[in-house]
């Protein structure tokens, strides 16, 4: 690992502190640099602390660490929030001259780089800049050619003219001359760059990317932190490629929305958050049973109710393996890095329409939020692949019509995959219902096809589970006696942690789980290993207990769906055959 | 599309089981003889029902259709219509989807001017879960979980179109065939979110509301000077509370509904087995 620069810019929220951190992420992205971001936020528009990190070095960086060398203090609190993580030879930059900011004590063991920026700010143009000053001031501590703020300052302020982009340029001279003028301090700090080309995003963006790629047309959501950014992202761009967005009046009409859209043939997504899961599941049941392919994203926050709306969790994995009345297949993928957010956000579009059924793809706040630097290849378009599954036309419709001449949707085949009609299909038309129905979508309560309806729908779940890829990656020393499991975005932090703890001799083996159901079979590696410890970001440890699920087998299962209840005497036969097979076996 | 579709070709295999002599039977006859009247055929019709009694439409109409939860059919109507401009979109449920549950729906339907056509099929009583107040009941209605009325006063749904922008207002009686089919026609020729509220009585469960009291307190509109295009008109249509209206209410003539408004004119169904064209930009931006 070569030498991490970990930086910062905090004040108040209104400060403009987003824009600003974004703006040296980006010039260091432009610099062949590679970044990882991080924000500490609010949920209000004025006023709390908010700060933008970035962590920065000529390696991959997937983590953010306890170390800051640089912040940017345009409060007096945001150096109070960062003391554990500032250090002997931090530096802080700061305006003196600003009235909260005269009176504060810098530690002594720290450097103190007092700039005047708002004065330098309002000489280069306006006051406004004065951020962009302390941009400059910071390029200066950490040897950092300016020339790569000017093309972060281009990209941010093109749209608003040259004239406000030449002013941002020499707002951010008068801070770096400021500098180099009033302190001949050596800093430790050299920011090299490289020819390499790296785009900059984070997973919100990375997972509205890979729908566009995907073929979705059409995303409906209700604005909820931290999921928006998905909605912010599509807003003007699916467009481009013949899609839409709309904002619904509530999660409950967003999702109705998608499962029309869907209905109709389009590739369709809703994006939201924990309380919309909630909302979004009195849904879920009816998208499931009528077979209707649907993505929905579920951007992990801090609960249970409002909980800790800007703050991280994995808190929701129960609620979307369990949630909502009856028993229904889905599936659950959960990407573990921003770019897997991408690739995973393709393959869920591509399973949803293969299997018919609702796809929860889950990524967090903190891969929400947080931006890091990729090979633009990484996102290669030309890779990308549209699978649509069992769709019938005119030509094919003839194979999968009922005696009587009606389409079935419902149809019950060997792989539980049934075929698919677009309206508009001549010969197709159909119900589709959230009542048990037969082949052709009809409310039906004969038990028999009851069950074989419940039976077909989750036939699809075990023909995905062998037509399809559900590894984990895996990383660390495959030898090794310890296991560690994870899901989700820890895998970066976790990747990082396995090389501080070799440093110390300690080797582990790493698991990190993309898909949570259907999922890798791991009972093998759990009984190889002479600890196996999961990590994952909420209390109850959700994926443990499935870990610790998938390996015991203690009990037989007697179990009755058909619509009626048990009897005596039948019962008494049931307990019976299961214990003669239980003998035989 | 064929020219010799019938009214009958829009009827399912699935024999109703609405109560004998229910206003649903003869709401339903006049949907489906607009539909086939308007050009339409099965294969190119999507029905989004609700809950309750009304919601078993989509059961005994041929076509593509979604039964779908409670309230909700309103949002499935618009994300079929978003995806499909192409194919024509009717949405039928009771007064309790559709004022209750699904209000809040209503009012964004309403004001989005989607180009689909709402049936309410107004029985002012909750008939599946046999006998409860409705939206639409009056305040002296007195029913099982009401013994004293709903202690409150009924929604009017004309004046919450209004209200929220509506640019078609109809009213009709399931039992008035003729008249009832013309205005859902009206509803599906409309350029936007035509609404149409119809008296189908509960012969169950609302022997206040029947069809001896509508049959003899229902103005039509048609037989005087009111202008539907007149919105003041309207809304004094809409709050005379001494007398019961059918006919078209209001409607703007200029309406442009959402797909041409905001261009959402493509069929989204048809996409290419790979990424779109020009997909890279989206990589690019991120330089």
């Amino acid at each position: 690992m070569a030498a991490d620069f970990n930086w910062a810019v905090g004040g108040e929220a209104g400060d403009g502190i987003d824009s600003t951190g974004k703006i040296f992420a980006q010039a260091l992205s432009r610099a062949g640099r590679h970044v990882f971001t991080s924000k500490d936020f609010a949920s209000r528009i004025r006023g709390g602390y908010t700060a933008y990190k970035v962590r920065t070095s000529v390696d991959k960086v997937q983590s953010v660490v306890d170390r800051l060398d640089v912040l940017i203090a345009l409060t007096p609190r945001t150096i109070e929030e960062n003391l554990e993580e500032l250090h002997e030879g931090s530096v802080i930059i700061y305006d003196g001259e600003r009235t909260t900011m005269q009176d504060v004590e810098i530690p002594d063991e720290m450097i103190g780089i007092d700039v005047p920026l708002k004065r330098l700010a309002e000489e280069a143009g306006g006051a406004i800049m004065r951020n962009v000053v302390a941009l400059g001031a910071a390029c200066e501590v950490a040897e950092f050619p300016i020339e790569n703020l000017d093309s972060a300052l281009e990209k941010r302020f093109s749209d608003k003219g040259q004239k406000l982009v030449d002013n941002n340029k020499e707002a951010a001279r008068a801070g770096r001359s400021y500098v180099a003028e009033e302190y001949d301090h050596e800093f430790d700090y050299d920011l090299e760059t490289t020819d390499e080309d790296y785009v900059l995003l984070n997973g919100d963006e990375a997972i509205g990317m890979g729908a566009i790629a995907a073929g979705c047309r059409f995303y409906a959501g209700y604005p909820i932190t931290p999921a928006t950014d998905v909605m912010t992202y599509l807003t003007g761009r699916i467009e481009r490629y013949g899609g839409h967005v709309v904002q619904a009046e509530d999660e409950l009409s967003a999702i109705n929305m998608a499962l029309g859209a869907a209905r109709g043939g389009a590739r369709s997504m809703t994006a939201t958050s924990g309380p919309g899961i909630d909302l979004m599941t009195e849904t879920f049941g009816l998208i499931a049973t009528s077979e209707t392919p649907l993505v929905i994203c579920n951007v992990m926050r801090s609960g249970p109710s409002t909980g800790m709306p800007t703050k991280q969790e994995q808190g929701d994995l129960n609620q979307m393996l369990y949630g909502g009345h009856g028993e229904v297949p889905r599936f659950v993928l959960a990407p573990t890095t921003i770019d897997e957010c991408f690739w995973k956000t393709v393959e869920a579009f591509n399973l949803a329409e293969k299997y018919q059924l609702p796809v929860y793809l889950t990524a967090d706040l903190s891969m929400a939020v947080t931006e890091q630097t990729f090979s633009p290849d990484t996102f290669d378009m030309d890779e990308v692949e549209v699978d649509r599954g069992n769709v019938v036309d005119e030509t094919t419709i003839d194979d999968h019509l009922s005696e009587s001449g009606g389409f079935q949707p419902h149809e019950i085949t060997d792989d539980g995959i049934s075929p698919r009609a677009f309206p508009g299909t001549a010969d197709g038309a159909h119900m589709s219902t959230g009542l048990e129905h037969d082949e052709q979508g009809r409310r039906t309560e004969d038990t028999e096809m009851r069950v074989e309806q419940v039976d077909k729908r989750n036939r699809k779940v075990e023909t995905a589970r062998e037509r399809e890829d559900w590894s984990p990656r895996e990383f660390g020393d495959e030898d090794a006696d310890t296991l560690v499991v994870t899901w989700g975005s820890n895998e970066g932090a976790l990747a990082e942690a396995v090389e501080f703890l070799a440093d110390d001799g300690l080797d582990v083996r790493v698991l990190s789980v993309p898909y949570i159901f259907p999922r890798p079979d791991l009972s093998e590696d759990v009984e190889a290993a002479d600890n196996v410890i999961v990590v994952e970001c909420n209390e109850q440890g959700q994926f443990a207990d499935l870990v610790e699920h998938d390996v015991l087998e203690r009990v037989d299962r007697i179990n009755k769906y058909n619509g009626v209840r048990f009897k005596a005497d039948e019962l008494a036969d049931d307990i019976k055959a299961t214990l003669a097979e239980g003998v035989e076996a | 599309m064929s020219s010799d579709i019938r009214f009958t070709d829009f009827k399912s295999d699935k024999q109703p089981t609405w109560c004998p002599g229910c206003g649903d039977f003869g709401t339903m006859n006049g949907m489906m003889k607009a539909l086939a009247e308007t050009g339409n055929d099965p294969d190119n019709t999507f029905v989004v029902a609700g809950i309750g009694c009304s919601g078993k439409i989509g059961t005994y109409m041929h076509s593509y259709a979604l039964h779908g939860v409670h309230g909700r059919a309103l949002p499935v109507g618009t994300g079929v219509k978003m995806a499909r401009p192409d194919i024509e979109v009717m949405v039928a449920g009771g007064d309790g989807d559709g004022y209750s549950i699904g209000a809040g729906h209503f009012v964004h339907a309403v004001r989005r001017n989607v180009d689909m056509t709402y049936v309410v099929m107004d029985n002012r009583i909750y008939g599946l879960t046999k006998g409860q107040a409705s939206p639409t009941s009056r305040e002296d209605f007195e029913t099982s979980t009401s013994p004293e009325g709903p202690k409150q006063p009924p929604v009017n749904p004309h004046a919450l179109a209004l209200a929220s922008g509506a640019t078609f207002i109809a009213q009709s009686f399931s039992s008035d065939a003729l008249r009832h089919q013309e205005i859902i026609q009206k509803a599906v020729e409309h350029d936007g979110f035509g609404f149409v509220n119809v008296y189908s009585p509960c012969v169950t469960f609302n022997d206040v509301d029947t069809y001896d009291y509508f049959r003899d307190s229902l103005v039509d509109l048609k037989e005087t000077d009111h202008d539907p295009s007149d919105k003041a008109a309207a809304k004094d249509v809409i709050f005379d509370d001494e007398t019961e209206h059918q006919g078209i209410i209001y409607q703007d003539e200029e309406s442009v509904p959402y797909h041409e408004k905001h261009g959402v004119d493509e069929d989204m169904s048809v996409i290419p087995d790979g990424a779109p064209e020009g997909a890279t930009d989206l990589v690019r931006e991120f330089y």
